[in-house]
């Protein structure tokens, strides 16, 4: 994939960072399942947690939620017998008014910062329902793609700001890939059971968390200064906040999403610049 | 079911046109048909230059101009896959700027190697639009393409190279192999979309999309000359560790990583795929013999053993792309045909593979989704509700003199056609006259004209009985020792196809055999028993001469 090409290209700042600063160790992150540290890195956590503060809060969805569709794993009934209820599509998940399935993550703010990478984390196939739904990893980071159902699954995933894969598992097994690019979001998803989608987040720092089914989202241990929160939505798209993160203080940040910004844009990776590289020349 | 990928992924990417194109399936026969529709529409949407004033333009990059003239009609300027021919065509153009290439000889998600782009502009996308280029344009031509081609994708810099995998050489293939094959076809569950028989009737297939989401078809596995990227035991093994990027064909590289599978087991899975074919693509057939059946009745059942015994004509079909609306998207794409008779009935039987019996819920969303690619250019709006599957045999309402037959779209006011007509929701079999599009006239008289028909693993069998003789001045009179000119429509209903959009083909002949005199059998006998004599006579002698220590120079 080149990774340190793209690389370069979009954190050529974070590069200068690390020769400034070194690197750190342990977990600089706040995310639940993968914030572990990367065993036997050299890096340290560049954050002190004597200074750090935290980011918590919620994403509240405002109006009535769309129904979902149904799912008819009939044909997969090793699927089918996983799901104690008719699974349902995911995409919008809410509760008590509370919108789960947000991508929350730092969006602006730790530029001068360079961190470990974490141990990998972990995308699982499970009910032909991906685990999680949404996931966020740091660039570079192993991501361990599991089939649990041991039934044919194929993984494509279709970033933009850098080379993909479609592999095909169908049995139980792992395969491991990593994204070397930064990119918020990466859509993953199953050809062979059409109902099947995830996303990836791709951050260069491990500061993202995923809303639960009460909407809570939690990004702590955060060094003390000022942030653009993005949440994001593979529905209703993606909004912002500055936030401000002082020590020993949790910043309460809350996200509004509705049903009326059901036909928003959702952006999926930056702007391309097609002509990035220009092989035999300037075409205009 | 598409109900994630439909909802979301369309509407976010809306605005980016096609993104990516994407394909399964042409041939020898079917290159022929291809480059009929690529080059309409690099006609239609092209310039008018002829390849040898390209290269003569002063100026300009080489590349460009070549592209510009030749490509960007389908594959747009900016190379985006969205040029003016694009909206009629499923696949749709590829899209050059996420370098995404279905045919590779790299790993899943790499960037093709320079031979790899050059390869599939030589010989195209067979079974799509896009066709070979090799003998259109020059190799200098064809190799600043390539060049160019690259600069719509930021992803080709100048530091990558990509690496083609290392392959090996193909195993032996036995019926042991091919047996392994087929279990390693079962095991990893290639049957999800290709289907138990490989004609693409697997349960996922009506769900499947291409990157862009268009919908795309499973491969039909027993057309191997219809496979972008090559029909051969080697391509096929190099699809199954590349993937077809762009396509849900993902790569099974990592089943070797993880000893899951082993090379040879690959290989042997290749080898199966490769079996599902004809060892040979078959060839262009004018004609369908229909040999006379002395001393048994005719056959009255689709798997009759007597069908064993008939020879299989293959007949391609494409898109019609005639009369508006036109269709770029065929699923009907090619018909065995067999034929026998008894001196009082001929019987005519067709297979081809269509993944499904139409109209079929399960593939309803396919059908609405083509529709709404396909349709909206030209003329009216396709049926929306559940429609057939169809096949009209179309021969001329008399036998014409010489070589002089009906225009093949339905004849016309001075040369009619006399039709048989089927389709999948009815139990009987029409037959009709023509003179001209839309002039279709049908009556249900069942008397002359029988029918059975069955859907089974992917395929139409339809076996049509007619009496050579009728009473009907409407009806052609099957003459024996004739070549009775007869062409063939299809229509795969859930494909969105009726009317003018469907598949068509060209003239081909019917020739019923005479009863023949056995003097017409023993002649060739003697003469090649007495040639086979003389042979050994010959052999003999040299061979003799051979252990003589003489140079033999006669053969």
């Amino acid at each position: 994939m080149n990774n340190a090409i793209e690389l370069r290209r979009v954190f050529a700042p974070a590069l200068v960072a690390l020769l400034v600063m070194g690197c750190g160790g342990g977990d600089g992150g706040g995310s639940s399942a993968d914030g572990a540290a990367g065993g036997g890195a050299a890096a340290e956590n560049p954050v002190d947690a004597a200074t750090a503060g935290n980011i918590a809060g919620s994403i509240v969805f405002e109006g009535d939620a769309p129904a979902m569709d149904a799912i008819d794993m009939g044909a997969e009934q090793v699927c089918a017998d996983k799901h104690s209820s008719t699974p349902m599509s995911e995409e919008v998940s809410v509760s008590d008014g509370m919108l789960a399935n947000v991508f929350v993550y730092v969006k602006q703010g730790l530029e001068s910062l360079t961190f470990p990478t974490p141990a990998a984390a972990l995308l699982d196939q499970d009910g032909c329902t991906y685990r999680p739904h949404v996931l966020g990893v740091m660039v570079d980071q192993d991501v361990t793609i599991r089939n649990s159902d041991g039934l044919l699954h194929n993984i494509k995933a279709s970033p933009t700001e850098q080379r993909g894969f479609n592999t095909s598992q169908p049995t139980n097994m792992e395969s491991n890939r990593s994204f070397g690019t930064a990119e918020v979001m990466v859509p993953v998803r199953c050809d062979v059971h059409g109902w099947m989608t995830a996303y990836i987040g791709v951050l260069p720092h491990p500061y993202h968390s995923v809303s639960g089914s009460d909407g809570s989202f939690d990004l702590s241990t955060l060094p003390p200064g000022d942030y653009v929160i993005e949440a994001w939505h593979e529905r209703y798209g993606a909004q912002t906040q500055n936030v401000t993160v002082t020590t020993g203080e949790t910043a309460e940040v809350t996200f509004t999403f509705s049903a009326s910004m059901a036909g928003a844009v959702v952006p999926l990776g930056e702007p391309v610049d097609l002509h990035y590289h220009s092989v035999v020349g300037d075409r205009d | 079911m598409r109900i994630m990928t439909k909802n979301t992924l369309q509407r976010r990417r809306a605005g980016s046109l096609s993104r990516r194109g994407g394909s399964v399936t042409a041939s020898p026969l079917h290159t022929g048909f291809s480059m009929v529709v690529a080059a309409a529409a690099v006609l239609l949407l092209g310039g008018g230059l002829g390849a040898g004033e390209l290269s003569a333009q002063e100026g300009g990059d080489l590349g460009q101009v070549t592209y510009e003239q030749w490509c960007a009609g389908c594959h747009g300027v900016d190379g985006t896959g969205n040029g003016e021919g694009a909206s009629i065509m499923l696949p749709r153009p590829r899209d050059f700027s996420q370098a995404l290439y279905q045919i590779r000889t790299t790993a899943s998600g790499e960037l093709p190697t320079d031979a790899d782009i050059l390869n599939v502009i030589d010989v195209g996308m067979p079974g799509t639009t896009m066709p070979g280029w090799e003998d259109l344009l020059g190799q200098d031509e064809r190799e600043a393409l390539v060049q160019y081609l690259k600069t719509f994708s930021r992803f080709f810099g100048p530091d990558e190279n990509p690496q083609a995998l290392d392959f090996g050489s193909a195993t032996r293939v036995s019926e042991d192999v091919i047996a392994e094959g087929r279990a390693q076809y079962q095991a990893i569950e290639c049957w999800k979309c290709h289907g138990d028989q490989g004609r693409g009737e697997g349960q996922s297939s009506p769900t499947l999309g291409d990157d862009n989401d268009f919908p795309i078809r499973a491969a039909d596995l027993t057309e191997n000359w219809l496979f972008n990227g090559g029909g051969s035991v080697e391509d096929i093994y190099a699809r199954l560790r590349t993937g077809l990027d762009g396509t849900p064909m993902p790569s099974f590289s990592d089943l070797i990583d993880a000893s899951i599978l082993t090379d040879d087991q690959l290989w042997a899975l290749a080898h199966y795929v490769r079996s599902l074919a004809p060892e040979e693509a078959p060839g262009i057939t004018e004609v369908v013999r229909a040999e006379l059946l002395e001393d048994a009745t005719l056959p009255t059942a689709l798997d009759d053993p007597l069908w064993d015994s008939a020879e299989p004509a293959y007949i391609p079909m494409a898109g019609q792309i005639i009369v508006k609306p036109r269709w770029f998207d065929p699923r009907v794409d090619g018909v065995w045909v067999q034929a026998i008779h008894d001196g009082e009935s001929v019987t005519v039987r067709l297979r081809w593979s269509d993944p499904n019996l139409s109209p079929d819920p399960l593939w309803a969303d396919w059908k609405t989704e083509v529709v709404s690619y396909m349709g909206p250019t030209e003329g009216d709006p396709p049926e929306a509700g559940p429609t057939p599957d169809q096949f009209l045999v179309q021969f001329p309402m008399q036998m014409p003199r010489g070589m002089e037959r009906p225009y093949f779209m339905r004849g016309d006011a001075r040369r009619p056609v006399y039709l048989w007509q089927w389709q999948s929701d009815r139990n009987t079999a029409l037959e009709g006259e023509a003179r001209g599009l839309g002039s279709e006239t049908y009556a249900a008289d069942g008397q002359d004209l029988t029918m059975t028909a069955a859907h089974q693993n992917g395929q139409w069998q339809v076996m049509f009985t007619r009496s050579l003789l009728t009473e009907d001045e409407g009806d052609l009179d099957f003459v024996t020792g004739q070549a009775i000119p007869m062409a063939f429509f299809g229509w795969d209903g859930d494909n969105g196809e009726s009317g003018t959009r469907g598949s068509v083909s060209s003239w081909y002949f019917l020739f019923l055999q005479d009863a023949t005199p056995n003097t017409v059998y023993i002649a060739p006998a003697v003469a090649m028993l007495l040639t086979a004599g003389l042979g050994i006579l010959v052999v003999g002698k040299a061979q003799k001469r051979e252990e003589e220590g003489e140079i033999v120079e006669e053969a």
